[in-house]
């Protein structure tokens, strides 16, 4: 099993009517009402401080993704925050997971595979190079990409990225949306052929099609748990044995929200404000922005209409015993923890690379440090070794670091390497 | 009695259906974002010409992913002028609302030698930053009708949006017009600016503008945007009408279109 520490870089500061004042908290959030670049500059500062803790408390990864004029996660360009943490952590075995640097808003898109061969040279070869299509709020309504053309153009620059990782000879790429006559990546990575790569989906069939046939570690980057997201995994390993691979486990990656205290009791009494802040304020957006016209192809959106996804209740009338009770957060004490991730997500997903969310929506610094602290104390080590009697090797994780562990090192060592 | 035809253009690779009905002189219409209905005012045009209302690539049953056999908007026009050389049209009266205004005025630009009178109904085309066009595919859709029109609850404002029930219908209706969105917004995403200002001076035919005066998705000041542009062009307004005075005064709007192309 690896687990890492995912981080979304949100505003922790919203006022208390964000959901009833604003329209939404991606594409038009007014940001001279909303933040300040000073205070901003702190959350960043955080956002680091946060996930080098947690790569010193064992954890086997520290994921950054990328957004755009969105207001629950601020990271244009996670791969920033990727060098920060690549350098920071050098000299240990914890993966640089970047979940990442999304390929049909960077033009040309190879320079998410230069930036990618980068941080795999500073890193060591400690780079997963996670490759998302982006959301339609990141791609089409915030930089400009034609809805239609958003999955061809994803897929052209997919193939291009591969390509420039691993060719030997410089080359011409004559695409459709892209043309370059003298592809030759400086740098190159460190891992042979090319770096782990992951692809984040949120259900949509054809990105199951696209992940089983190129062989790639699957990634639902859920908020809404487990049981929310069974159906739709389950149809991703029906495409995985349709097409004839195993079912290994590692192929999969889900992304949980967790917060541990050390009862369930005080678990509530700690984090239910910050996560109701994080599902009232955070995931506030028109619902429509999920699926402009043309974004889905014909046969996906029969298939939406048909049969919509089961509208779960409106969040925002939900409070934090609701999420704990639907699964969209494990909140509790270590033991609580520990046998729901093991029971919903590893096993009832069939999960081998877990993404774990510990910083969440308001959750200030000193606490999101307790909560990560004491899942790598007490929930971490029960589940990591998950997997190791079935004898699945990670092939999406770095060959470097598959077999080890890393360990709890005090503050500073990692940087000291 | 409507005839209908599908036509292979783009090396057989992009089936078109077209729409008929009516005798007398050609005239041929664009429809808009929301795909094509052969509504009250194509049949009120059909009293006095031969209509043809060619459905836009990827808009036609049947032919949906054809839409990825094109690239951009010169694409488009090639297709369409490629559908006019099909139906054995060479010059011929034209018109087009909304997204099939700006097609039928850059046909008029690109092949002005075929186009003889022009009639396009709020055209989009431009873009001005102080009164941006309402960009109707964020909107949400139990919304959009009362962007789109000034009576959202009309029977005629119902007919294009498509039926609610029963819940089949529904579910058609509704997949058309998003994948009509999708396909016409293919062109023009995510500002419907795409240079007609670069190529507008090459129409040589009469224009007329008829524009809805409760226009919400794009407001009728932008019909200076092409009287300023054409010579001698005119602009008629619509009054009780939005984005699609066709739609909410058929009668009206087929009466000023069919004057104006018949003169």
């Amino acid at each position: 099993m690896k687990i890492s520490a995912f981080h979304l870089m949100p505003h922790r500061e919203l006022p208390p009517d964000f959901e009833k004042r604003y329209e939404s908290v991606w594409v038009t959030p007014p940001w001279h009402e909303l933040a300040e670049p000073r205070r901003v500059g702190q959350y960043y500062n955080w956002t680091l401080d946060e996930l080098l803790f947690a790569a010193r408390a064992g954890f086997d990864g520290v994921c950054t993704n990328e957004h755009h004029q969105n207001a629950y996660g601020f990271m244009p360009s996670p791969n920033i925050m990727g060098a920060v943490l690549a350098k920071a952590t050098n000299g240990s075995s914890v993966a640089i997971v970047q979940m990442g640097a999304t390929l049909p808003t960077s033009n040309p898109p190879i320079r998410v595979a230069e930036e990618y061969a980068m941080l795999d040279c500073i890193s060591g070869g400690r780079l997963v190079a996670g490759l998302p299509l982006g959301s339609p709020m990141d791609v089409n309504f915030c930089y400009g990409i034609t809805p239609m053309e958003h999955r061809e153009r994803y897929r052209e620059a997919f193939a291009l990225t591969l390509k420039a990782w691993q060719a030997r000879e410089i080359f011409a790429w004559n695409g459709r949306y892209f043309q370059l006559a003298n592809v030759n990546l400086w740098p190159r990575p460190i891992q042979q052929p090319h770096p782990p790569v992951w692809v984040p989906g949120s259900g949509s069939i054809s990105t199951f099609d696209f992940a089983v046939e190129h062989d790639v570690c699957y990634c639902f980057l859920s908020y809404s748990g487990a049981k929310a997201a069974k159906s739709m995994m389950d149809g991703y390993w029906q495409v995985v044995t349709d097409r004839g691979k195993d079912a290994n486990p590692y192929r999969a990656g889900f992304l949980q929200l967790v917060t541990v205290a050390e009862t369930d009791a005080q678990a509530e009494e700690k984090y239910a404000k910050h996560v109701e802040y994080f599902y009232h304020k955070c995931l506030h957006w028109p619902p429509q922005y999920l699926s402009p016209p043309g974004n889905q192809d014909y046969r996906s959106l029969v298939s939406a209409v048909a049969k919509p996804i089961r509208h779960a209740v409106d969040p925002k009338t939900l409070r934090y015993r609701d999420f704990v009770e639907k699964g969209y957060v494990i909140s509790g004490s270590p033991a609580t923890v520990r046998d729901r991730l093991k029971e919903e997500v590893i096993k009832g997903l069939n999960v081998g690379n877990l993404m774990v969310l510990l910083q969440i929506g308001s959750m200030p610094h000193e606490l999101t440090l307790e909560n990560m602290d004491l899942f790598a104390k007490k929930v971490l080590p029960e589940l990591r070794g998950h997997w190791n009697e079935e004898g699945w090797v990670n092939h999406w994780w770095p060959a470097g670091l598959r077999d080890t562990v890393p360990t709890a090192m005090p503050a500073g060592a990692a940087s000291r390497a | 009695m409507i005839r209908e035809q599908t036509l292979s253009v783009w090396q057989n690779r992009v089936r078109m259906r077209v729409l008929s009905d009516g005798s007398g002189p050609p005239l041929v219409y664009y429809h808009g974002p929301w795909g094509l209905t052969w509504d009250p005012f194509l049949q009120s045009l059909a009293e006095r010409f031969t209509v043809y209302a060619p459905e836009h690539p990827g808009t036609s049953p049947s032919a949906h992913d054809d839409i990825y056999h094109l690239d951009n908007l010169w694409d488009l026009v090639l297709c369409h002028e490629e559908l006019l050389t099909a139906l054995k049209l060479d010059e011929v009266a034209m018109a087009g609302h909304s997204f099939g205004g700006m097609v039928a005025c850059e046909m008029a630009a690109a092949y002005p030698r075929r186009v003889k009178r022009l009639a396009l109904i709020a055209p989009l085309g431009f873009w001005r930053d102080k009164e941006p066009v309402k960009n109707w595919m964020m909107v949400n859709p139990p919304e959009m009708p009362g962007w789109v029109f000034r009576d959202a609850g009309s029977e005629a404002a119902k007919q294009m949006i498509g039926p609610t029930e029963p819940p089949d219908a529904a579910a058609a209706a509704r997949v058309k017009l998003m994948w009509a969105m999708g396909a016409t917004g293919k062109f023009i995403w995510p500002i419907p600016d795409k240079g007609l200002k670069k190529r507008i001076h090459r129409v040589t035919s009469p224009t007329l503008l008829v524009w809805g005066k409760d226009d919400r998705i794009l407001p009728p000041v932008y019909s200076d945007e092409f009287t300023q542009r054409i010579p001698g062009a005119r602009l008629q307004t619509v009054a009780d009408a939005g984005h699609a005075p066709q739609v909410e005064q058929p009668q009206a709007v087929a009466r000023m279109i069919g004057e104006f192309l018949g003169a």
